[in-house]
């Protein structure tokens, strides 16, 4: 695809003293810059990831005109009094296993599938339920999606410390079930200054990336007085290099890495950065196991090694600062050295087949269902040892591990927490021996949502632990049930945190000017965090298409019922007796005869012979009228 | 209307209470014209199904064209000589699995082995209904060396939530693989190999190869009741390297890590259907490769039409298959279904010229293949025995079938071997596809239906309609009887100024049918304890079916006689016959319609026995104005029909009726097949035994009534 049409160069430099010219007006200027992120998977996938920043000063001076900052977002902030904000639209799950769970791209960038959505206000606690109902409605507008779903009440928890520590000013709503798609994609780009025209977004062909195994668009918004409001917007893709030309891959196309480059990923090449950005930059990382065996080849991990070559010659080659022997290592690109005559197409070559894993979570995290039927069930949460902490720092066995388990279950799952039980290695625990801290919200009925925040301590050389919580399954009134109920409802994902282990990664500071925000948001502090499954629980659900049977049904009842009632009310025996016996009287003598005659006759015990006379010959007559009527029928008809 | 005109000075009772009356007193005729009805009217059904068509929208079969092509197939046989080169030179049957493990592995699939014990069933009276779930875990005390492994591979579907999966099952036997179960292993990891590289998928694919060296049934059901209901308390970490220790070929010997990785149970989301598909023998006649359907959980369950119903489209319409169902292939030669064919074949071309509109007119061929079919359906709901492994699935609300491949060629020809892979695995992938679009779990089609083809179908409204003929008369019977002897009652009033003694008054008033009534609770409380026999009885070693049914018998027939030695005899206690009767008719109507909410099919089984012996049944004593010849006949109808309804004598003709060989054995076999009911936890076997068996008792109470009490008491007035 040929890039964007450029305005005219004039025209573009006139924008640029504009700006230029601008920005000397105000003491702070407003800021964007753009990067991208590349890593090769171990499992023959790529990683891409985009960060965006717009930072404006929150001073009265720049008043209600912003140059590059997104007005739609400064106006929210300054009407909701946002002092966090993140809102992430993910498809797809993130592989703890194969793409690592201990690295800050999984901690910070890894989502549960749909939206969710948390946000911290800088508000009086009473005001913050009413204000967080309007956010919703507003983002739902900003980025056409239904976030405005979790503006009910059981949509939303206010968790203490499980989620983030917080002074009760945070709210956390999921929405496991939006679909995400382009639709939610253009708002989003709508915030940047160039919109996917030029720069880094100009790579983001819609077919290529959602074509991927996940997809996470995600925006995060602080704002403080001293910073001002800082936008970052981030979209992680896992893409399957597009290298194969339409070959299907067969298993025994063997483990070989694919070499990959920016054109086989996006179908596009980087022609230029977006030029208000302060800094437009790509990075290519290299993952810890990968330098370790160039390491062990005996070379020196750069651009062109015996394992791998690069297509482009990095501008720079960045390493991680820790006391450890492995470190990442990223190669730095600038994009403005780049232009349309010489795009940018950075791209990894392997030459040798390679196995390499990444660094796993301490514990791998699995939620499941248990039991079967409409009645009842079991959540359990499962965790599994990865053996990192004795990597890490040796094998001891009287230590302990923390974990924090955050999870919010809809009201019409009834959780029963007392059934809480504990089982490490196959023996059951006391719960006083691994739950540090708990604290319950139970649900209430159309009300609430319950949810749970636990801190474990769980022994280090545990091999594998589970934690079971029984519910009954609820029932919904009619107008409760989503259109397609039979699908059975979700049970957002937990997230389970483990306070003692820092994925934070820094990297030494060459350009004091041109700081990377990419760097600085894996240098921040970031715990390790990682998300469990969505979970789907069957509930009992009404016949939808049989409302018609159902109201012939109880109309039918209700006629029978009501019927019988009045017929009981209103009746009177004993006139009814009079008036028969009067009719009696004025009976003729004939029938009266008869009726003497039949008694002399005597009642027989069963099948009376003479009523069944009587009977035949009405039968007869019924025989009768029915031949009659069928030879009528056959004759007109032939 | 007739009858109200007698009573004059009575106020003229309501309609339904005149129709009801009328009804009582021609009681005869009007259960002998609703019997008749009914029989007829299930013989007529083959002729009254419809076509099956496809209700949900969402599954679209056909729709999308499918990938599965010639490499797939290059794949498959890939894979079957990889099988066969790893079992040539194996010493056990832990080959395969290895095999199959890193076969998946290399598609980038999760896999891991599930181990599991033969499950030892046995009766136990208070898990009757529960029996199945907890037992299979693998128990950590004591070393198996005789266990099965499972392997299961999970493809993640790439952009889904993986909250919904799709279970696919290869049953094989890990001990002897034969040439078929290897075509059908192959033929499932072609499959699988193609949805690891689609893109559709949205629900993830979890691929059972299901070890049946102990029956295919107990693997799946080991497997799905592991995923449902795991056991934490047992010891997984030291129980995995038992199982090395055990074997240690499995496994690498290399790091822990990669043992667990292996060991470590893992799941997809919850189930939203399951295909279970092996090859057959290779069958010697047919033109064609067939595909038979399995689908008749426990209980009668069946799974949504809807899922036959892609499988049915896509093998006949899209993949060429023959799809057949089980059938009576006695019944296709029977002489006298021929007849009955003709017959309705007439009726209904006479109907047609009346009505043009009324389709009734089935040609011969089709009415018999019909009812062979659906005589086939009926008896498999009604042993209430899963057909297949599918059963296993329908425990936990999961819709599944089983389709066996028939093949009609050598398994050694290549050719027709490649080509019927290519079909087989566009036919599973077809289904798949299918599956995999439905956004809500299977629910719009019918899951009370029986078959009489593979595309044609009884729904539940039409089938009750036989049923509910046979039914009727019997509250109006009841009724009768009841009031029949409630008039000889009124004649016996009039003693009450009389009689002074108290107890007479009770005998006179309306209370007598308390005494049929005890007499009844006793003959079903001796049903319970028959029924809970077999489990004391098989307790006992190492004897022959015919010895344990003889003991079953004997003790059945002791406690009999000791329950009447506390209880006093119906004979002595002077219990009207009528009213025995009676009372037996309303007990078997509720059972009857209990039953029917149960397993449909064993109520109407069920019903056709019982129901033509209860109405027939009157004491042999009775003295009856009638003359010789009407007399014996109705006598020996109703000794006839009473041995009929023998359990027995039942279950001999059921079984003679569905192979079409009758056995002399019939009493070790009874015990065997009454073992299989209570193995499986079959609700027919609480059937047998608390409804069929104390109405059987009761006939032959009233049979065997001696008339002459009633009549001494009329003598006495």
């Amino acid at each position: 695809m040929a890039p964007p049409p450029s305005p005219p160069r004039n025209l573009r430099r006139l924008l640029l003293l504009l700006l230029v010219a601008a920005a000397a007006a105000a003491g702070e200027e407003e800021e964007f810059t753009e990067e991208l992120l590349l890593r090769p998977l171990p499992d023959r996938k790529a990683l891409a990831h985009f960060h965006f920043r717009t930072s404006a000063p929150l001073s009265a001076a720049a008043g209600r005109h912003h140059h590059v900052f997104p007005k739609a977002i400064a106006q929210l902030v300054q009407q909701f009094h946002i002092s966090d904000l993140e809102l992430s639209f993910t498809q797809g799950r993130w592989n703890y296993e194969q793409w690592g769970g201990y690295d800050p791209m999984s901690t910070n960038y890894a989502k549960p599938p749909g939206v969710e959505l948390w946000a911290a206000f800088d508000l009086p606690l009473g005001e913050i339920d009413a204000t967080w109902k309007n956010l919703t409605h507003t983002l739902s507008g900003l980025f056409c999606a239904s976030i405005n779903f979790l503006e009910s009440s059981t949509a939303f928890s206010a968790p203490r410390w499980g989620f983030k520590l917080n002074e009760g000013n945070l709210r956390y709503g999921a929405l496991p079930r939006e679909a995400v798609c382009t639709e939610n994609l253009t708002p989003w780009l709508k915030l940047l200054p160039c919109r996917d025209k030029a720069g880094i977004a100009s790579l983001l062909f819609r077919p290529s990336i959602y074509k991927g195994y996940y997809h996470s668009q995600k925006l995060k918004l602080t704002s403080s007085q001293s910073f001002g409001i800082v936008i970052d917007q981030t979209l992680t893709v896992v893409l399957q290099p597009d290298t194969f030309r339409g070959k299907q891959l067969h298993s025994t196309d063997g483990q070989l890495q694919p070499s990959w480059s920016m054109k086989d990923l996006f179908h596009r090449k980087l022609s230029g950065k977006c030029l208000v950005s302060k800094s437009s930059r790509v990075f290519l990382e290299i993952e810890k196991d990968v330098v370790d065996k160039i390491g062990k080849s005996g070379t020196e991990a750069s651009w062109t090694n015996e394992l791998f070559v690069l297509s482009t010659a990095p501008d720079r080659m960045l390493k991680e600062l820790n006391n450890m022997d492995a470190q990442s290592s990223l190669y730095e690109y600038d994009v403005t050295k780049y232009n349309n005559d010489k795009p940018l197409d950075v791209g990894i070559t392997w030459k040798l087949p390679l196995i390499w894993s990444c660094t796993p979570a301490p514990y791998h995290a699995n939620r499941f269902l248990m039991g079967s039927g409409n009645e009842r069930g079991s959540i359990a949460l499962s965790f599994r040892s990865t053996n990192l902490h004795n990597q890490l720092f040796g094998s001891s066995d009287d230590c302990s591990i923390k974990a924090v388990v955050f999870q919010v279950v809809p009201w019409y799952v009834r959780v029963y927490y007392h059934s809480l039980q504990i089982f490490i290695d196959g023996n059951s625990k006391a719960i006083s021996d691994v739950v540090d801290k708990i604290h319950v919200t139970p649900s209430e009925d159309k009300l609430l949502p319950g949810s749970l925040e636990m801190l474990l301590r769980l022994p280090c050389g545990m091999q594998a632990a589970t934690l079971s919580l029984d519910f009954d399954k609820g029932f919904l009134h009619i107008d409760e049930y989503p259109p397609d109920a039979n699908q059975g409802f979700d049970i957002p994902s937990a997230l389970v945190t483990f306070p003692e282990f820092n994925s934070s990664r820094s990297y030494p500071e060459t350009d004091t000017l041109l700081v990377s925000p990419l760097l600085q948001t894996f240098k921040e502090d970031s715990v390790v965090k990682s998300y469990t499954e969505v979970l789907l629980v069957p509930l009992t659900t009404p016949d939808f298409s049989m409302p018609y049977n159902v109201i012939t049904f109880t109309c039918t009842v209700l006629a029978l019922y009501f019927g019988s009632l009045l017929n009981a009310l209103r009746r009177r025996i004993g006139e009814e007796e009079r008036e028969l016996k009067k009719a009696a009287a004025k009976r003729g003598l004939i029938p009266l005869l008869i009726a003497k005659l039949r008694g002399k006759v005597g009642p027989p015990p069963q099948g009376s012979s003479p009523t069944s006379l009587v009977s035949t010959k009405l039968l007869l007559k019924v025989v009768f009228v029915a031949v009659v009527a069928i030879t009528f029928h056959y004759l007109s008809n032939s | 209307m007739a009858s109200s005109a007698t009573e004059e000075a009575k106020p003229k009772p309501r309609l339904i209470v005149r129709l009801g009356v009328f009804l009582a007193s021609h009681h005869i005729l009007f259960s002998a014209i609703c019997c008749t009805a009914g029989v007829i009217a299930l013989l007529f059904l083959p002729a009254l199904a419809k076509n099956t068509y496809l209700s949900e929208n969402a599954l679209i079969p056909g729709s999308a064209n499918t990938l599965f092509s010639t490499e797939d197939v290059l794949e498959a046989n890939r894979f079957a000589k990889g099988i066969e080169a790893a079992t040539g030179e194996s010493r056990g049957g832990t080959e395969i699995p290895k095999f199959i493990a890193q076969q998946m592995k290399n598609l980038g699939a999760e896999v891991y082995y599930h181990e599991f014990l033969p499950d030892s069933k046995c009766f136990h009276p208070l898990k009757f209904f529960t029996s199945m779930t907890n037992n299979m875990a693998v128990k950590p005390n004591g070393t198996y060396t005789n266990f099965g492994i499972n392997t299961i591979g999970i493809i993640r579907a790439p952009r889904g939530d993986g909250k919904e999966a799709i279970v696919l099952v290869t049953p094989y036997n890990s001990q002897r693989v034969q040439p078929n179960e290897l075509l059908s292993l192959s033929l499932g990891f072609s499959v699988f190999s193609l949805l690891s590289r689609v893109a559709w998928l949205s629900k993830d694919i979890v691929w059972l190869s299901a070890d049946s060296q102990f029956g295919e049934y107990t693997a799946v059901s080991a497997w799905l009741n592991q995923y449902h209901n795991p056991m934490f308390l047992s010891h997984p970490v030291t129980l995995a390297t038992k199982m090395y220790g055990a074997n240690r070929i499995i496994y690498k010997p290399d790091g822990t890590t990669e043992k667990a990785e292996l060991m470590a149970f893992k799941r997809a989301g919850t189930v939203a259907a399951a295909l279970i598909f092996k090859v057959g023998e290779t069958r010697k006649y047919g033109d064609r490769d067939s595909v038979t359907m399995y689908a008749e959980a426990s209980n009668g369950q069946m799974p949504n039409l809807d899922l036959l119903n892609v499988v049915h489209y896509l093998a006949v319409h899209r993949q060429g298959f023959r799809v057949n169902i089980e059938t009576f292939s006695s019944l296709l030669t029977s002489s006298w279904l021929k007849v009955i064919a003709e017959v309705f074949h007439n009726i209904g071309t006479v109907l047609r010229k009346v009505n043009p509109d009324w389709k009734l007119d089935v040609t011969v061929p089709d009415y018999v293949e019909g009812t062979a079919n659906l005589a086939s359906s009926i008896y498999n709901q009604a042993l209430g025995i899963p057909t297949g492994s599918h059963g296993a699935f329908r425990d936990y609300q999961v819709d599944a079938v089983s389709l066996e491949f028939g093949p009609a060629f050598h398994l050694r020809n290549e050719n027709a071997k490649s080509s019927f892979l290519l079909r087989g695995g566009r036919l599973t992938e077809g289904v798949v596809i299918s599956i995999n679009n439905l956004l809500e779990k299977f629910h719009q089609s019918f899951f009370l239906y029986m078959l009489t083809a593979p595309s044609k179908f009884i729904s539940v409204g039409v089938y009750m309609i036989p049923f509910a003929l046979l039914l009727a008369p019997l509250p109006i019977v009841a009724a009768a009887l009841a009031g029949s002897s409630k008039t000889k009652g009124k004649l016996l009033d009039e003693c009450k100024t009389k009689g002074s003694a108290d107890d007479l008054q009770i005998e006179c008033g309306s209370w007598k049918w308390l005494k049929s009534a005890r007499v009844l609770l006793v003959i079903q409380f001796w049903a319970v304890l028959v029924s809970l026999l077999p489990y004391y009885i098989s307790q006992i070693p190492g004897a022959m079916p015919i010895q344990y049914a003889v003991i079953w018998a004997v003790l059945s027939i002791a406690i009999l006689i000791i329950l009447y030695a506390m209880f006093g005899s119906p004979f002595h206690a002077g219990v009207e016959w009528k009213l025995l009767k009676a009372t037996m008719i309303t007990t078997i109507t509720l059972g009857m319609g209990l039953m029917s909410i149960i397993n449909f099919a064993t109520a109407q089984l069920g019903a056709l026995i019982l129901i033509p012996m209860c109405l027939f049944s009157r004491p042999l004593r009775e003295q009856l104005e009638m003359t010789f010849l009407p007399r014996t006949i109705l006598l020996v109808s109703s000794i006839l029909l009473t041995l009929l309804g023998f359990p027995p004598v039942a279950f001999l003709i059921m079984n003679g009726l569905s192979k079409g060989s009758w056995t002399v054995d019939i009493v070790g076999d009874f015990w065997l097949w009454m073992e299989f009911l209570w193995e499986w936890s079959s609700a027919t076997y609480l059937y047998v035994f608390l409804v069929h068996l104390p109405c059987w008792l009761l006939c032959i109470h009233v049979l065997l009534h001696p008339c002459h009490q009633p009549e001494s008491k009329m003598k006495q007035e």
